[in-house]
Protein backbone atom coordinates (compact mmCIF):
# COMPACT_ATOMS: atom_id res chain seq x y z
CA UNK A 1 0.00 0.00 0.00
CA UNK A 2 1.49 3.44 -0.88
CA UNK A 3 1.05 7.02 -0.02
CA UNK A 4 -0.35 7.37 -3.65
CA UNK A 5 -3.14 5.06 -3.63
CA UNK A 6 -4.20 5.86 -0.15
CA UNK A 7 -5.67 8.13 2.18
CA UNK A 8 -3.98 8.48 5.77
CA UNK A 9 -6.10 9.63 8.39
CA UNK A 10 -4.68 10.16 11.77
CA UNK A 11 -5.49 6.42 13.02
CA UNK A 12 -2.99 5.47 10.43
CA UNK A 13 0.24 7.90 12.67
CA UNK A 14 1.09 5.47 14.98
CA UNK A 15 1.68 2.92 12.49
CA UNK A 16 3.49 4.60 10.40
CA UNK A 17 5.70 6.03 13.46
CA UNK A 18 6.14 2.04 14.50
CA UNK A 19 7.84 1.68 11.26
CA UNK A 20 10.74 3.63 12.35
CA UNK A 21 10.85 2.68 15.81
CA UNK A 22 10.13 -1.07 15.39
CA UNK A 23 7.08 -0.09 18.39
CA UNK A 24 3.37 1.09 18.28
CA UNK A 25 4.40 2.72 22.09
CA UNK A 26 5.95 5.94 21.44
CA UNK A 27 7.56 8.39 24.01
CA UNK A 28 6.31 12.09 24.58
CA UNK A 29 9.61 13.09 22.90
CA UNK A 30 8.34 11.70 19.87
CA UNK A 31 4.52 12.26 20.13
CA UNK A 32 4.15 15.44 22.21
CA UNK A 33 4.08 17.02 18.90
CA UNK A 34 2.09 14.79 16.76
CA UNK A 35 -1.24 16.21 17.38
CA UNK A 36 -0.64 19.92 16.98
CA UNK A 37 1.49 18.67 13.02
CA UNK A 38 -1.35 16.68 12.35
CA UNK A 39 -3.81 19.34 12.91
CA UNK A 40 -1.51 21.82 10.73
CA UNK A 41 -0.79 19.62 7.74
CA UNK A 42 -4.44 18.52 7.74
CA UNK A 43 -6.48 21.57 8.11
CA UNK A 44 -4.17 24.66 8.27
CA UNK A 45 -1.19 24.36 5.89
CA UNK A 46 -1.71 25.63 2.00
CA UNK A 47 1.26 22.83 1.21
CA UNK A 48 1.29 19.92 -0.99
CA UNK A 49 3.76 17.71 -2.30
CA UNK A 50 3.17 19.26 -5.88
CA UNK A 51 3.63 22.81 -4.48
CA UNK A 52 6.42 21.92 -2.31
CA UNK A 53 8.43 24.86 -4.37
CA UNK A 54 5.66 27.29 -5.62
CA UNK A 55 6.72 30.71 -3.58
CA UNK A 56 3.18 31.15 -2.37
CA UNK A 57 2.81 28.12 -0.69
CA UNK A 58 2.99 28.03 3.40
CA UNK A 59 5.87 27.35 5.22
CA UNK A 60 5.95 25.22 8.31
CA UNK A 61 9.47 25.15 10.10
CA UNK A 62 10.31 22.65 12.07
CA UNK A 63 12.60 24.31 14.73
CA UNK A 64 12.32 21.69 17.43
CA UNK A 65 14.36 19.18 15.40
CA UNK A 66 14.98 16.14 17.83
CA UNK A 67 12.61 13.05 17.97
CA UNK A 68 11.17 13.87 14.50
CA UNK A 69 9.62 10.57 14.25
CA UNK A 70 5.95 12.56 14.59
CA UNK A 71 7.02 14.80 11.36
CA UNK A 72 7.99 12.07 9.21
CA UNK A 73 5.49 10.22 10.09
CA UNK A 74 3.08 13.15 9.12
CA UNK A 75 5.29 13.86 6.04
CA UNK A 76 4.87 10.40 4.74
CA UNK A 77 1.01 10.32 5.59
CA UNK A 78 0.44 13.58 3.47
CA UNK A 79 2.73 12.11 0.45
CA UNK A 80 5.70 14.36 0.79
CA UNK A 81 7.84 11.26 1.59
CA UNK A 82 7.31 7.60 0.58
CA UNK A 83 5.84 5.65 3.56
CA UNK A 84 8.39 2.92 2.29
CA UNK A 85 11.38 5.35 3.50
CA UNK A 86 10.08 5.36 7.16
CA UNK A 87 12.07 1.67 8.39
CA UNK A 88 15.56 3.12 7.39
CA UNK A 89 15.30 5.82 9.76
CA UNK A 90 18.42 7.09 11.05
CA UNK A 91 20.55 4.79 8.65
CA UNK A 92 23.82 5.63 6.81
CA UNK A 93 21.74 5.30 3.08
CA UNK A 94 18.00 7.29 4.81
CA UNK A 95 17.37 10.62 4.24
CA UNK A 96 15.42 10.55 7.57
CA UNK A 97 17.83 11.14 10.43
CA UNK A 98 17.39 11.55 14.17
CA UNK A 99 17.50 15.38 13.34
CA UNK A 100 15.90 16.46 9.64
CA UNK A 101 18.08 17.92 7.29
CA UNK A 102 15.77 20.06 4.55
CA UNK A 103 18.08 19.01 1.38
CA UNK A 104 17.48 15.56 1.99
CA UNK A 105 13.70 15.62 3.09
CA UNK A 106 11.18 17.24 0.20
CA UNK A 107 8.70 19.11 2.14
CA UNK A 108 11.02 20.27 5.03
CA UNK A 109 11.97 23.65 4.66
CA UNK A 110 14.68 23.72 7.37
CA UNK A 111 17.08 21.57 8.33
CA UNK A 112 16.76 21.40 12.19
CA UNK A 113 18.37 20.19 15.50
CA UNK A 114 20.43 22.55 16.95
CA UNK A 115 18.10 24.20 19.29
CA UNK A 116 16.83 27.83 18.44
CA UNK A 117 17.43 28.42 14.97
CA UNK A 118 13.88 27.66 13.73
CA UNK A 119 12.12 30.81 14.52
CA UNK A 120 14.95 33.47 13.69
CA UNK A 121 15.23 31.66 10.24
CA UNK A 122 11.02 31.87 10.36
CA UNK A 123 11.18 35.77 10.72
CA UNK A 124 13.58 36.02 7.94
CA UNK A 125 11.04 33.99 5.84
CA UNK A 126 8.18 36.36 6.95
CA UNK A 127 10.93 39.48 6.24
CA UNK A 128 11.53 38.31 2.87
CA UNK A 129 7.75 37.05 2.04
CA UNK A 130 6.87 40.36 3.01
CA UNK A 131 9.63 42.24 0.97
CA UNK A 132 8.13 40.21 -2.37
CA UNK A 133 4.79 41.11 -2.15
CA UNK A 134 3.86 37.37 -1.46
CA UNK A 135 1.03 38.28 1.43
CA UNK A 136 -0.82 34.98 1.30
CA UNK A 137 1.71 32.90 2.26
CA UNK A 138 1.94 32.11 6.29
CA UNK A 139 4.88 31.25 7.87
CA UNK A 140 4.81 28.92 10.83
CA UNK A 141 7.76 27.62 13.46
CA UNK A 142 7.32 24.65 15.74
CA UNK A 143 9.46 25.28 19.12
CA UNK A 144 9.78 23.59 22.03
CA UNK A 145 9.01 25.06 25.52
CA UNK A 146 12.84 24.41 27.03
CA UNK A 147 13.58 25.47 23.69
CA UNK A 148 12.53 28.74 24.24
CA UNK A 149 15.33 29.10 26.82
CA UNK A 150 17.60 29.71 23.50
CA UNK A 151 18.70 33.46 23.78
CA UNK A 152 18.25 33.43 19.88
CA UNK A 153 14.22 32.72 20.40
CA UNK A 154 14.25 35.96 22.54
CA UNK A 155 15.72 37.88 19.85
CA UNK A 156 13.18 36.56 17.20
CA UNK A 157 9.87 36.87 19.51
CA UNK A 158 11.63 40.73 20.71
CA UNK A 159 11.65 41.79 16.94
CA UNK A 160 8.51 40.15 15.62
CA UNK A 161 6.09 41.96 17.58
CA UNK A 162 7.39 45.42 17.11
CA UNK A 163 7.85 44.78 13.55
CA UNK A 164 4.48 43.80 13.28
CA UNK A 165 5.14 40.49 11.63
CA UNK A 166 1.43 39.24 10.70
CA UNK A 167 2.20 36.51 8.29
CA UNK A 168 4.72 34.76 11.61
CA UNK A 169 2.67 32.03 13.69
CA UNK A 170 4.48 30.12 16.31
CA UNK A 171 3.19 26.92 18.07
CA UNK A 172 5.34 26.35 21.31
CA UNK A 173 5.04 22.45 22.01
CA UNK A 174 4.91 23.01 26.06
CA UNK A 175 4.89 19.85 28.29
CA UNK A 176 6.73 21.49 30.65
CA UNK A 177 10.53 20.82 29.86
CA UNK A 178 12.19 23.81 30.52
CA UNK A 179 14.70 24.07 33.18
CA UNK A 180 13.53 27.21 34.63
CA UNK A 181 10.01 27.74 34.45
CA UNK A 182 9.33 30.96 32.65
CA UNK A 183 8.28 33.51 35.80
CA UNK A 184 4.45 34.52 34.25
CA UNK A 185 4.35 31.42 32.16
CA UNK A 186 5.50 31.23 28.56
CA UNK A 187 2.19 33.39 27.01
CA UNK A 188 3.39 36.18 29.05
CA UNK A 189 6.91 36.23 27.25
CA UNK A 190 5.19 36.49 24.01
CA UNK A 191 2.22 39.10 25.03
CA UNK A 192 4.79 41.60 26.73
CA UNK A 193 6.52 41.40 22.92
CA UNK A 194 3.32 42.29 21.31
CA UNK A 195 1.83 39.36 19.92
CA UNK A 196 -1.18 37.73 19.36
CA UNK A 197 -1.62 34.65 22.18
CA UNK A 198 -3.40 31.92 22.48
CA UNK A 199 -2.63 28.74 25.11
CA UNK A 200 -4.76 25.44 23.90
CA UNK A 201 -4.62 21.82 25.10
CA UNK A 202 -2.16 20.37 22.69
CA UNK A 203 -4.88 17.10 22.00
CA UNK A 204 -7.34 18.61 21.58
CA UNK A 205 -7.83 18.85 17.70
CA UNK A 206 -10.64 21.22 17.51
CA UNK A 207 -9.10 23.25 20.24
CA UNK A 208 -5.57 23.63 18.19
CA UNK A 209 -7.41 24.48 14.73
CA UNK A 210 -9.18 27.22 16.26
CA UNK A 211 -6.20 28.98 17.83
CA UNK A 212 -4.27 28.11 14.62
CA UNK A 213 -6.78 29.92 12.85
CA UNK A 214 -8.11 33.17 15.27
CA UNK A 215 -7.31 36.11 13.56
CA UNK A 216 -4.54 38.09 14.83
CA UNK A 217 -4.36 41.54 12.76
CA UNK A 218 -1.06 43.11 12.55
CA UNK A 219 0.63 41.08 15.04
CA UNK A 220 2.61 37.59 14.93
CA UNK A 221 0.73 35.08 16.08
CA UNK A 222 1.66 32.09 18.82
CA UNK A 223 -0.12 29.42 20.15
CA UNK A 224 1.01 27.47 23.51
CA UNK A 225 -0.29 24.01 22.93
CA UNK A 226 0.03 22.30 26.29
CA UNK A 227 0.37 18.44 26.65
CA UNK A 228 1.30 15.89 29.16
CA UNK A 229 4.77 17.21 31.33
CA UNK A 230 7.77 15.13 29.40
CA UNK A 231 8.39 13.57 32.70
CA UNK A 232 4.95 12.04 33.68
CA UNK B 1 40.16 59.07 0.98
CA UNK B 2 37.33 57.56 1.83
CA UNK B 3 37.30 53.91 3.49
CA UNK B 4 35.66 50.87 2.24
CA UNK B 5 32.99 51.50 4.83
CA UNK B 6 32.19 54.36 3.74
CA UNK B 7 31.58 52.71 0.28
CA UNK B 8 29.83 50.28 1.24
CA UNK B 9 26.19 51.81 2.10
CA UNK B 10 26.04 53.99 -1.01
CA UNK B 11 27.29 50.58 -3.19
CA UNK B 12 25.00 48.66 -1.46
CA UNK B 13 21.98 50.98 -1.67
CA UNK B 14 22.54 50.93 -5.32
CA UNK B 15 22.66 47.76 -5.56
CA UNK B 16 18.87 47.46 -3.77
CA UNK B 17 18.21 50.19 -6.59
CA UNK B 18 19.26 48.10 -9.35
CA UNK B 19 18.54 44.21 -8.21
CA UNK B 20 15.79 43.51 -6.58
CA UNK B 21 16.98 40.79 -4.87
CA UNK B 22 18.93 42.17 -3.01
CA UNK B 23 17.82 42.92 0.67
CA UNK B 24 20.11 44.68 3.15
CA UNK B 25 20.30 42.95 7.00
CA UNK B 26 21.81 44.87 9.89
CA UNK B 27 22.42 45.12 13.25
CA UNK B 28 21.92 48.85 14.35
CA UNK B 29 25.53 49.15 13.07
CA UNK B 30 25.74 51.24 9.55
CA UNK B 31 21.92 51.95 9.62
CA UNK B 32 22.13 56.01 9.13
CA UNK B 33 23.86 54.96 5.60
CA UNK B 34 20.76 53.12 4.71
CA UNK B 35 18.10 55.79 5.23
CA UNK B 36 17.40 56.65 2.17
CA UNK B 37 17.16 53.22 0.64
CA UNK B 38 15.14 52.27 3.31
CA UNK B 39 13.01 54.81 2.47
CA UNK B 40 12.63 53.39 -1.47
CA UNK B 41 13.20 49.58 -0.08
CA UNK B 42 11.50 49.47 3.43
CA UNK B 43 11.12 46.14 2.80
CA UNK B 44 14.52 45.04 2.17
CA UNK B 45 16.56 47.27 4.16
CA UNK B 46 16.25 45.32 7.75
CA UNK B 47 17.49 46.41 11.26
CA UNK B 48 16.56 43.84 13.46
CA UNK B 49 18.79 45.98 16.47
CA UNK B 50 21.69 44.57 18.44
CA UNK B 51 20.41 41.33 17.73
CA UNK B 52 23.69 39.17 15.92
CA UNK B 53 21.95 35.66 15.81
CA UNK B 54 18.75 37.10 14.61
CA UNK B 55 20.68 38.97 11.93
CA UNK B 56 22.46 36.04 10.35
CA UNK B 57 19.05 33.36 11.01
CA UNK B 58 16.71 36.12 9.52
CA UNK B 59 19.35 36.67 6.55
CA UNK B 60 19.47 32.98 6.01
CA UNK B 61 15.44 32.92 5.79
CA UNK B 62 15.49 36.01 3.44
CA UNK B 63 17.89 33.74 1.34
CA UNK B 64 15.08 30.74 1.68
CA UNK B 65 12.41 32.98 -0.12
CA UNK B 66 14.90 33.45 -3.24
CA UNK B 67 16.58 37.09 -2.06
CA UNK B 68 20.21 37.78 -1.65
CA UNK B 69 20.62 39.16 1.79
CA UNK B 70 23.63 41.73 2.28
CA UNK B 71 24.49 41.50 6.33
CA UNK B 72 26.72 43.88 7.78
CA UNK B 73 28.01 44.66 11.23
CA UNK B 74 31.84 44.35 12.50
CA UNK B 75 33.62 41.15 11.90
CA UNK B 76 33.36 40.17 15.82
CA UNK B 77 29.71 40.12 16.18
CA UNK B 78 29.45 39.57 12.54
CA UNK B 79 31.35 36.03 12.22
CA UNK B 80 32.69 35.40 15.88
CA UNK B 81 29.56 36.20 17.88
CA UNK B 82 26.69 34.06 15.64
CA UNK B 83 29.26 31.42 14.29
CA UNK B 84 26.77 28.50 14.95
CA UNK B 85 23.92 30.94 12.88
CA UNK B 86 26.51 30.81 10.02
CA UNK B 87 27.20 27.04 10.16
CA UNK B 88 23.76 25.56 10.26
CA UNK B 89 21.36 28.82 9.41
CA UNK B 90 23.79 29.83 6.16
CA UNK B 91 25.72 26.50 5.56
CA UNK B 92 23.50 23.47 6.44
CA UNK B 93 21.03 24.66 4.77
CA UNK B 94 22.14 25.11 1.80
CA UNK B 95 21.30 29.24 2.16
CA UNK B 96 23.71 31.85 0.69
CA UNK B 97 24.73 35.27 1.50
CA UNK B 98 27.04 38.09 1.84
CA UNK B 99 28.55 39.15 4.81
CA UNK B 100 30.29 42.40 4.98
CA UNK B 101 32.23 43.58 8.18
CA UNK B 102 33.82 45.90 9.55
CA UNK B 103 36.75 46.93 12.01
CA UNK B 104 38.91 43.84 10.95
CA UNK B 105 41.77 43.13 13.07
CA UNK B 106 42.54 46.06 14.61
CA UNK B 107 40.69 49.03 12.96
CA UNK B 108 39.53 50.84 16.15
CA UNK B 109 43.00 49.68 19.15
CA UNK B 110 41.24 52.26 21.11
CA UNK B 111 37.98 50.35 21.73
CA UNK B 112 40.18 47.12 22.47
CA UNK B 113 40.08 43.60 22.06
CA UNK B 114 36.12 43.25 21.91
CA UNK B 115 35.65 45.02 18.56
CA UNK B 116 39.27 43.51 17.28
CA UNK B 117 38.47 39.90 15.06
CA UNK B 118 41.96 38.71 13.37
CA UNK B 119 40.40 35.45 13.93
CA UNK B 120 37.53 35.80 11.44
CA UNK B 121 39.06 34.46 7.80
CA UNK B 122 40.36 30.82 10.24
CA UNK B 123 36.84 30.54 11.81
CA UNK B 124 35.08 30.67 8.10
CA UNK B 125 38.16 28.11 7.20
CA UNK B 126 36.31 25.87 9.23
CA UNK B 127 33.37 26.13 6.96
CA UNK B 128 32.86 24.63 3.10
CA UNK B 129 31.95 26.82 0.33
CA UNK B 130 32.74 30.45 1.40
CA UNK B 131 34.18 33.00 -0.84
CA UNK B 132 36.73 35.67 1.22
CA UNK B 133 37.23 38.57 -0.24
CA UNK B 134 40.13 40.72 1.24
CA UNK B 135 40.24 44.50 -0.83
CA UNK B 136 42.77 46.30 0.00
CA UNK B 137 42.20 49.56 -1.12
CA UNK B 138 37.81 51.20 -1.25
CA UNK B 139 37.92 51.18 -5.32
CA UNK B 140 38.15 47.03 -4.70
CA UNK B 141 36.03 47.02 -2.46
CA UNK B 142 33.64 48.14 -4.45
CA UNK B 143 34.04 46.16 -7.29
CA UNK B 144 34.62 43.22 -4.99
CA UNK B 145 30.95 43.80 -3.25
CA UNK B 146 29.72 43.88 -6.48
CA UNK B 147 30.85 40.52 -7.54
CA UNK B 148 29.57 39.21 -4.62
CA UNK B 149 26.39 40.26 -4.35
CA UNK B 150 26.47 38.79 -8.14
CA UNK B 151 27.68 35.56 -7.37
CA UNK B 152 24.29 33.34 -7.29
CA UNK B 153 23.52 31.95 -4.05
CA UNK B 154 27.10 31.85 -2.72
CA UNK B 155 28.62 32.24 0.40
CA UNK B 156 30.49 35.51 0.38
CA UNK B 157 32.94 37.10 3.21
CA UNK B 158 33.50 40.31 2.42
CA UNK B 159 36.10 41.94 4.67
CA UNK B 160 36.20 45.72 5.05
CA UNK B 161 38.96 47.46 6.47
CA UNK B 162 40.56 51.24 7.66
CA UNK B 163 43.83 49.29 6.68
CA UNK B 164 44.53 50.67 2.91
CA UNK B 165 46.76 50.67 0.03
CA UNK B 166 47.45 54.36 -1.74
CA UNK B 167 46.12 52.87 -5.09
CA UNK B 168 43.99 50.61 -5.96
CA UNK B 169 44.75 47.57 -8.35
CA UNK B 170 42.22 46.09 -11.00
CA UNK B 171 40.68 42.98 -9.45
CA UNK B 172 38.74 39.97 -10.76
CA UNK B 173 37.10 38.64 -7.48
CA UNK B 174 38.97 35.48 -8.59
CA UNK B 175 42.84 35.62 -9.32
CA UNK B 176 46.33 36.61 -7.37
CA UNK B 177 47.88 39.02 -9.43
CA UNK B 178 51.29 39.23 -10.00
CA UNK B 179 52.76 42.72 -9.15
CA UNK B 180 56.32 42.06 -8.71
CA UNK B 181 58.75 39.30 -10.25
CA UNK B 182 61.95 37.58 -8.58
CA UNK B 183 63.56 34.29 -8.40
CA UNK B 184 64.28 33.97 -4.92
CA UNK B 185 61.43 33.38 -3.14
CA UNK B 186 57.59 34.13 -3.31
CA UNK B 187 55.50 37.02 -1.24
CA UNK B 188 51.19 36.85 -1.22
CA UNK B 189 50.76 39.73 0.05
CA UNK B 190 46.89 40.22 1.08
CA UNK B 191 45.05 43.05 0.65
CA UNK B 192 46.13 46.20 3.09
CA UNK B 193 49.23 44.49 3.09
CA UNK B 194 50.50 45.16 0.28
CA UNK B 195 51.93 48.69 0.45
CA UNK B 196 53.88 47.53 3.19
CA UNK B 197 55.08 44.22 1.36
CA UNK B 198 56.23 46.11 -1.45
CA UNK B 199 58.22 48.37 0.44
CA UNK B 200 59.58 45.84 2.46
CA UNK B 201 61.06 43.56 -0.20
CA UNK B 202 62.33 46.74 -2.34
CA UNK B 203 65.90 45.33 -3.53
CA UNK B 204 64.74 41.73 -2.98
CA UNK B 205 64.68 39.39 -5.58
CA UNK B 206 61.38 37.90 -4.83
CA UNK B 207 57.98 37.60 -6.49
CA UNK B 208 55.06 39.32 -5.04
CA UNK B 209 51.63 37.71 -5.69
CA UNK B 210 48.67 40.06 -4.55
CA UNK B 211 45.88 38.49 -2.86
CA UNK B 212 42.01 40.27 -2.58
CA UNK B 213 40.18 37.10 -2.48
CA UNK B 214 41.68 34.12 -0.36
CA UNK B 215 39.28 31.62 -0.61
CA UNK B 216 39.20 30.02 -2.63
CA UNK B 217 42.90 29.96 -2.17
CA UNK B 218 44.62 30.35 -6.07
CA UNK B 219 46.79 27.47 -6.07
CA UNK B 220 47.67 27.82 -9.42
CA UNK B 221 48.94 31.41 -9.49
CA UNK B 222 50.74 30.00 -6.64
CA UNK B 223 52.51 27.70 -8.22
CA UNK B 224 52.99 29.19 -11.56
CA UNK B 225 54.96 32.01 -9.29
CA UNK B 226 57.12 29.36 -7.41
CA UNK B 227 58.10 27.52 -10.74
CA UNK B 228 60.58 30.58 -11.66
CA UNK B 229 61.10 32.06 -7.85
CA UNK B 230 61.65 28.34 -6.12
CA UNK B 231 59.41 27.34 -3.67
CA UNK B 232 60.21 29.37 -0.66
CA UNK B 233 56.68 30.76 -0.01
CA UNK B 234 55.79 33.94 2.64
CA UNK B 235 52.23 34.82 3.45
CA UNK B 236 51.64 38.16 4.86
CA UNK B 237 47.95 38.39 6.00
CA UNK B 238 46.09 41.32 8.08
CA UNK B 239 44.22 38.88 10.23
CA UNK B 240 45.73 35.82 12.10
CA UNK B 241 49.06 35.09 11.30
CA UNK B 242 49.01 31.31 9.16
CA UNK B 243 45.55 31.46 7.97
CA UNK B 244 46.92 30.32 4.87
CA UNK B 245 49.52 28.55 5.48
CA UNK B 246 47.64 24.96 5.16
CA UNK B 247 45.92 26.48 1.77
CA UNK B 248 49.43 26.98 0.91
CA UNK B 249 50.72 24.06 1.95
CA UNK B 250 48.07 22.37 -0.17
CA UNK B 251 49.22 24.14 -3.35
CA UNK B 252 52.49 22.54 -3.09
CA UNK B 253 52.22 19.37 -1.97
CA UNK B 254 54.28 17.86 -4.54
CA UNK B 255 57.50 19.44 -4.05
CA UNK B 256 59.54 20.29 -0.95
CA UNK B 257 58.58 23.77 -0.48
CA UNK B 258 58.48 26.48 3.13
CA UNK B 259 55.95 28.63 4.15
CA UNK B 260 56.49 31.39 6.53
CA UNK B 261 53.08 32.86 7.42
CA UNK B 262 53.15 36.61 8.63
CA UNK B 263 49.78 38.20 10.45
CA UNK B 264 48.51 39.24 13.47
CA UNK B 265 49.74 37.64 16.69
CA UNK B 266 47.42 35.04 18.54
CA UNK B 267 48.49 36.87 21.90
CA UNK B 268 46.00 39.42 23.04
CA UNK B 269 47.90 42.76 23.34
CA UNK B 270 46.03 44.52 25.91
CA UNK B 271 46.93 47.41 24.31
CA UNK B 272 44.90 50.64 22.81
CA UNK B 273 46.56 53.56 20.95
CA UNK B 274 46.31 53.81 16.88
CA UNK B 275 46.11 51.78 14.15
CA UNK B 276 49.75 52.00 13.16
CA UNK B 277 50.84 50.79 16.72
CA UNK B 278 49.15 47.82 16.26
CA UNK B 279 50.67 46.95 12.95
CA UNK B 280 54.00 47.66 14.49
CA UNK B 281 53.22 45.47 17.47
CA UNK B 282 52.44 42.48 15.23
CA UNK B 283 55.67 43.38 13.32
CA UNK B 284 53.30 44.11 10.08
CA UNK B 285 54.98 47.01 9.03
CA UNK B 286 57.51 47.76 6.06
CA UNK B 287 60.56 47.37 8.54
CA UNK B 288 59.78 44.57 10.41
CA UNK B 289 58.18 42.39 7.43
CA UNK B 290 61.85 43.50 5.26
CA UNK B 291 63.52 41.55 8.31
CA UNK B 292 61.38 38.63 8.61
CA UNK B 293 60.90 38.32 4.81
CA UNK B 294 65.00 38.78 4.22
CA UNK B 295 66.38 36.72 6.44
CA UNK B 296 63.78 34.18 5.61
CA UNK B 297 64.42 34.31 1.84
CA UNK B 298 68.14 35.06 2.27
CA UNK B 299 68.87 32.17 4.50
CA UNK B 300 67.40 29.90 1.61
CA UNK B 301 69.49 31.85 -0.55
CA UNK B 302 72.84 31.38 1.15
CA UNK B 303 71.74 27.55 1.68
Amino acid sequence: MTNATYTYTYADLPGLMGLMTGDEKHGPAATSTLDVLWVLYDRVLRVSPEGRTDPGRDRFLLSKGHGPMAYYAVLAAKGFVPVEWLPGFGSYDSPLGHHPDRTLVPGAEIGSGSLGHGLPIAVGTALGLRAQGLDEPRVWALVGDAELDEGSNHEAIAFAGPAGLERLHTVVVDNSSATYARPGGIAARFEAAGWSVLTVDGRDHDALYAAFTAPHPGRPHVVVARVEPKSA
Amino acid sequence: MDTMRDRFAPVASRLLDEDPRVAVVLAAIGTDGFAGAARRHPGRVVDVGIREQLLVGAAAGLALTGLRPVVHTFASFLVERPFEQIKLDLGHQDAGAVLVSAAASFDWPAGGYTHMSPGDVALLDTLDGWTVHVPGHPDEAETLLRHAVAAGDDKVYVRLSLQSNQRALSVDGERFRTVREGRSGVVVAVGPMLDAVLAATEGLDVTVLYATTVRPFDAAALRRATEAAGTDVVLAEPYLAGTSTAAANDALSDVPHRVLGLGVGRRELRRYGQLEEHVAAHALDARSLRERIGSFVGAAVRV
